[in-house]
């Protein structure tokens, strides 16, 4: 593929210790040369189900519409083989040769700029791919299950390839422009799967809501990328890493703070947190794909990828801590209110999303944690997202707990996996989850003391939720009406649920002799840590009786009373108020949306009237034009051949007169 | 004289097909048009990239006033040809059947005016001698009245009307200007209203304020920028998409292209001297435009007025003076021609079957008509610029470029990607989404065709627009040169 090559710079090495210079080898041969290929494959997927198929006509088209599934699932497993492989190829390296890069063509090219197509492979990108490929194509063999019976399944699948292969556009590309591409990309596959029930107002609200509100975050992204280019001249990761030093502080933390704009679009980051909860609406293998596991994490991707800023811009990381904080209080506390299940555990995503920003936030003693718990809440959140799909699909497409309960007896599959998701996200010693969240937590404390109680009351309010939603739905008694019948998902959706249900309980062997950190250091660097305030084996245990209580608390509040199927409406401020998102929407309202239709209202009227009665007028007054346009209307003058007739007469009239002056 | 058989094909093509009978008039009409793209194509082949002014033709027209009939073509001027040749094709084919709907003026006129107005364009986009671009300049408007007039829906007749006063003025405006630089020839010399003659005089600055400012206007109304633009939305409203499609994608790029040639070619001073208040205008016409555009009910008024907000894009790249700016605003009028010939005749189909242009009256047309909202859904994103379309490219170089000039005017722009992407989305999802009403037929295999070429042309160009760039990039060199900016030294 080097056939469209491009030389383009190359960073030296060198640099800040702490902010490690990304130098790709672009040479490395063998299967990197297939890297675009992870790329390309659910690219060539999307393009056949979504740009070929529905052109076809008569049995072939019959064919694509019941087969087009497995042609997407094919595509997804397949860039997930291929990226074991690079993935293996990668570990055989030596550690300082861990940066692939691949330069497929020059996008674009200007007198000043130049932006390639170029891809980089580096352990952060590595762990990516599994991600996406791998937890992508266990949700593409679930949603066969999932959409069995509906019509519009080939398309559906459509989306999902393109998403995988946007998102993985965002990860493996070499620039900030390379990854804005991929970073559009999900957000219009994200809008194209959110309102993929278009027929749904709601659905189509959600859609368009989620995609205008990160747009507010590409804001941030775009203008980042504008001042990259005036004050670096690139915007490639090895050129901004290598020459980030040199530019001024108020530069770097305004690019800090632009880049953590975007990151708060995408990864639902207060204050634009708002279209998560609507971004339900979507199928449910969308929101354990898209909304959970991968693309609301790409945020967080930013932010670690974009280290050798933040380390330069103090402010800005604080900034990012200050975010992360709010937000996963935000989202842990929505969680509580919820009574449909994918809302709570919506709340429960951007909570846990939070505790991510919080450790890329802290710096290099964070990265590695931010990504092992990125990777463990993809297995545990889209395992418990699947799980609250099989849910539905046993209750006849209800969310709302309060018409569930005791359901661990009718879906002993479902119920059992689920409980490795809870067990995991709660932090249950030895779950994947908790040597995430305890790291994170532990590194917090070490950093700033009010942060990290702040996590700590997190951690406690986790649990809380989350045995909530496990009680309401899994024990206490059946609320279910006579006709429905609560009834075990089909294998392909088990399947899946088993497999990730492992994951949950075992992804903690990621951090066994600090294995991630380690194999993040080319990207993240290394720093001394600083020491925690009291030893390891403590904070872990204070950490273990918060959660304790918290499941207690549920215990006592959910577990030991009876389950009203309504919502009780006599409840205390804080309960509508977590109920009504934390007013999040009605700010919006009276902020964004409700002035701006009146502006945009106005405007209108202004147009029709103002300006074009101003502009009429005014010419009119001026240059006699009304008498004109009088007779043009009145027919008196039809042809406006006479008008340039006019027109060119008085010019040759001018000219003469000049000359012969 | 490739240049001279590209205009004279559809001017014989306009007068052929209107002595034609009625049941041959299309065959012929789109014969002409073919085989003027196929001359495009020619033109394109013989074109050399870097090679300056080129496929001149130099003839004395009016000796005593130093008027030619001079022809040729630069990187600007041989991408505005091809785009008038594909999209003219295009527009016929999609008036094929709607040009002969009861009200209008029948199949044979619609043909013969789009064939007239597309030998003008031509003429426009290859004249070298201001007295031959002033007078086709003018010309243009004769075929456009009667498109606007002839065709369209009710209350057309003012919107021509409307058109023709405000085309009119610029004009005139423009007339003095015209007189004003063959005085400065004259006064330099011998006469000559050659480009090449023009530019090699040295204009006093107050003078060129003056003529600047005679340009500008007329190519401001032209384009069109805040605030002469209203007779923009009611002549898209009333017009029939096709003709709107030849009005703003290719007519209207006259006033961006007369910038270029004109304001900074020949009075460089005067330009950057304006600079600051151009600047402010193509701000305000950006984020005004889709506000304006956001609160419409129309669809064809809306698509319309985002132009305001995509003319304010391309402005403001070529009043930033630098090379990303001035590609990206050269390369922002190709995209643009695309993506609202896209729009405009998506629009147009769906007219057809809901027998409404009220978006308030749409609703659910995704149900029963998929592939027409995939167009319609492309279209809108490209008009939001979505990466992988092609007018990000160019949105985005403009807006580092804004950035680069100033932060605050990059600052600016930008917020117009929050606002495009809300016009476009919030039409898909009024018209195409919901509960839906009666079932529209889908697309058929003509409508189809005629849109696919256009959508596939958004995608390619957003991932390799290199071939344009490799085009425009010489004659945005050529032209800040002119200026007097120095090339920043290239990084790469």
């Amino acid at each position: 593929m080097n056939l469209l090559s491009q030389t383009v710079r190359l960073a030296e090495e060198g640099g800040a210790a702490h902010a490690p210079v990304v130098a790709p080898d672009t040479g490395a041969g063998g299967v990197f040369d297939l890297l675009w290929l992870v790329i390309a494959l659910p690219l060539l997927g999307a393009f056949l189900l979504l740009a070929v198929a529905p052109f076809l006509q008569g049995s072939l088209k019959a064919a694509a519409d019941k087969h087009g599934h497995l042609v997407g699932t094919a595509m997804s497993a397949l860039s997930f083989v291929l990226s074991l492989v690079l993935f293996f190829a990668l570990l055989g390296r030596g550690a300082e040769e861990r940066q692939v890069g691949q330069q497929l063509w020059t996008w674009f090219e200007t007198g000043s700029i130049s932006v390639g197509m170029d891809l980089l492979y580096d352990p952060l990108a590595a762990l990516f791919l599994l991600l996406i490929t791998g937890v992508g194509s266990l949700i593409h063999v679930y949603a066969i299950g999932y959409m069995e019976h509906d019509a519009r399944r080939r398309r559906f699948f459509g989306y999902l390839n393109l998403f995988v292969a946007a998102m993985l556009t965002l990860i493996l590309s070499a620039n900030f422009v390379g990854l804005f591409l991929g970073w559009e990309g999900v957000g219009l596959a994200s809008y194209l799967l959110i309102g993929f029930w278009q027929h749904k107002p709601s659905a189509a609200a959600a859609a368009k809501k989620a995609f205008v509100v990160n747009r507010v975050g590409d804001i941030g992204l775009s203008l980042a990328i504008a001042l990259m280019f005036a004050t670096f001249g690139t915007t490639d990761f090895a050129g901004v890493s290598e020459v980030a030093g040199e530019a001024s502080q108020d530069t770097l933390t305004a690019l800090g703070l632009l880049l953590l704009l975007g990151a708060c679009g995408k990864s639902a980051q207060v204050p634009l947190q708002s279209w998560l909860l609507d971004a339900m609406e979507g199928p449910t293998p969308v929101s354990a794909l898209i909304h959970a596991a991968t693309m609301v994490t790409a945020g967080v991707y930013l932010v670690v990828r974009s280290n050798f800023i933040f380390e330069l811009a103090p402010i800005a990381q604080t900034a990012v801590v200050v975010v992360a904080t709010v937000t996963l209080l935000w989202g842990a506390i929505l969680g509580c209110a919820k009574d449909d299940i994918k809302k709570a555990l919506a709340g429960s995503t951007m909570s846990q999303i939070g505790y991510m920003m919080l450790a890329a936030g802290l710096g290099p003693a964070g990265y590695p944690y931010a990504i092992f718990h990125l990777l463990t809440h993809g297995f545990f959140k889209a395992n418990m997202f699947l799980g609250a799909g099989s849910v539905m699909h046993g209750m006849d497409d209800d969310v709302d707990m309060r018409h569930y309960g005791a359901l661990r007896k009718a879906m002993p599959v479902t119920f059992l996996t689920f409980a490795m998701g809870y067990l995991a996200i709660i932090g249950f010693p030895g779950f994947s989850g908790f040597w995430s969240k305890d790291r994170i937590i532990e590194t917090a404390l070490a950093e700033n003391l009010l942060v990290g109680l702040l996590a700590l009351l997190g951690a406690g309010i986790t649990a809380f939720y989350m045995t909530r939603l496990m009680l309401m739905t899994f024990f206490t008694e059946k609320r279910w009406e006579k006709d429905v019948h609560p009834h075990e998902s089909p294998k392909v959706m088990a399947v899946p649920l088993i497999v990730l249900a492992a994951l949950s309980v075992l992804g903690g062997v990621l951090l066994l002799g600090d294995w991630i950190k380690t194999w993040l250091e080319p990207v993240t660097g290394t720093v001394e840590h600083h020491e925690p305030p009291l030893p390891a084996i403590v904070i872990t245990l204070i950490i273990t009786a918060v959660v304790a209580i918290g499941v207690a608390a549920a215990w006592f509040l959910v577990g030991k009373r009876d389950v009203p199927r309504e919502a009780p409406q006599d409840v205390s401020f804080a309960t509508r108020a977590a109920r009504a998102d934390l007013y999040g929407d009605a700010i919006n309202d009276a902020v964004v949306v409700r002035p701006g239709a009146s502006l945009v209202g106005g405007l209108a009227t202004f147009d029709r009237v103002g300006v074009d009665g101003a502009v009429e007028g005014g010419s009119a007054a001026v240059g006699g034009l009304s008498t004109a346009m009088r007779r043009l209307q009145n027919g008196f003058v039809r042809s406006y051949a006479l008008s340039v007739l006019a027109g060119a007469l008085l010019l040759v009239l001018a000219l003469l007169a000049v000359n012969l002056a | 004289m490739i240049l001279t058989i590209l205009i004279l094909l559809p001017l014989v093509g306009a007068l052929v097909t209107a002595f034609s009978p009625a049941a041959l008039a299309r065959l012929v009409g789109i014969g002409f048009a073919g085989a003027t793209l196929l001359a495009g194509v020619v033109a394109a082949v013989q074109y050399e990239v870097d090679a300056g002014m080129q496929l001149t033709e130099t003839y004395v027209w009016i000796e005593s006033l130093g008027v030619h009939y001079a022809l040729g073509v630069d990187g600007l001027g041989i991408l505005m040809v091809l785009l008038t040749v594909v999209l003219v094709p295009i527009v016929l084919l999609a008036g094929w059947r709607e040009s002969d709907a009861e009200g209008n003026s029948g199949a044979k006129s619609f043909f013969a005016w789009t064939l007239a107005l597309e030998a003008m364009s031509l003429a426009v986009f290859t004249a070298t001698d201001v007295l031959l671009f002033y007078v086709v300049f003018e010309a243009t408007l004769i075929p456009a009245y009667f498109l606007i007039g002839g065709f369209g829906r009710s209350g057309r007749g003012r919107a021509a009307t409307k058109f023709l006063i405000y085309q009119l003025a610029g004009g005139l405006v423009m007339l003095a200007s015209v007189i004003g630089l063959y005085v400065v020839s004259a006064n330099s010399g011998t006469p000559s209203f050659l480009l090449s003659d023009l530019a090699a005089i040295d204009i006093d600055p107050i003078t060129q304020r003056w003529l600047f400012a005679g340009f500008f206007i007329a190519f401001a109304i032209k384009a069109p920028m805040f605030p002469v633009h209203t007779w923009l939305a009611d002549t898209t409203e009333k017009a029939t998409p096709g003709t709107s499609v030849l009005l703003v994608c290719i007519l209207d790029k006259i006033g961006t292209f007369g910038m270029l040639r004109f304001c900074l070619g020949l009075l460089p001073d005067a330009s950057q001297w304006a600079t600051p208040a151009v600047v402010v205008l193509a701000l305000i016409s950006i984020i005004y435009g889709a506000l304006v555009a956001i609160g419409q009910d129309d669809v064809l008024r809306l698509i319309g007025l985002t132009s305001l907000s995509h003319f304010g894009f391309i402005v403001l790249g070529i009043f930033v003076f630098s090379p990303t700016g001035g590609t990206g605003a050269i390369l922002y009028m190709v995209n643009h021609g695309i993506a609202t010939a896209l729009m405009f005749l998506v629009a147009g189909f769906l007219i057809q079957r809901t027998g409404t242009a009220s978006i308030r009256e749409m609703g659910g047309v995704e149900k029963s008509a998929p592939v027409l909202a995939g167009f319609f859904l492309v279209g809108g994103l490209a008009a939001a610029g979505l990466p992988g379309l092609s007018p990000f490219v160019s949105e985005m170089m403009v807006i580092i470029a804004a950035f680069d000039h100033h932060w605050l005017v990059g600052s600016v722009a930008v917020l117009a990607i929050v606002l495009a992407a809300f016009y476009a989305l919030w039409m898909y999802q009024r018209t195409m989404t919901g509960p839906g009403t009666t079932p529209v037929a889908d697309l058929d295999k003509r409508e189809v065709g005629i849109l696919a070429p256009l959508a596939l042309a958004l995608v390619v160009f957003g991932f390799f627009p290199m071939p344009l760039l490799d085009v425009i990039n010489p004659v945005v060199d050529d032209t800040l040169a002119q200026v007097g900016i120095a090339q920043e030294g290239g990084q790469q």
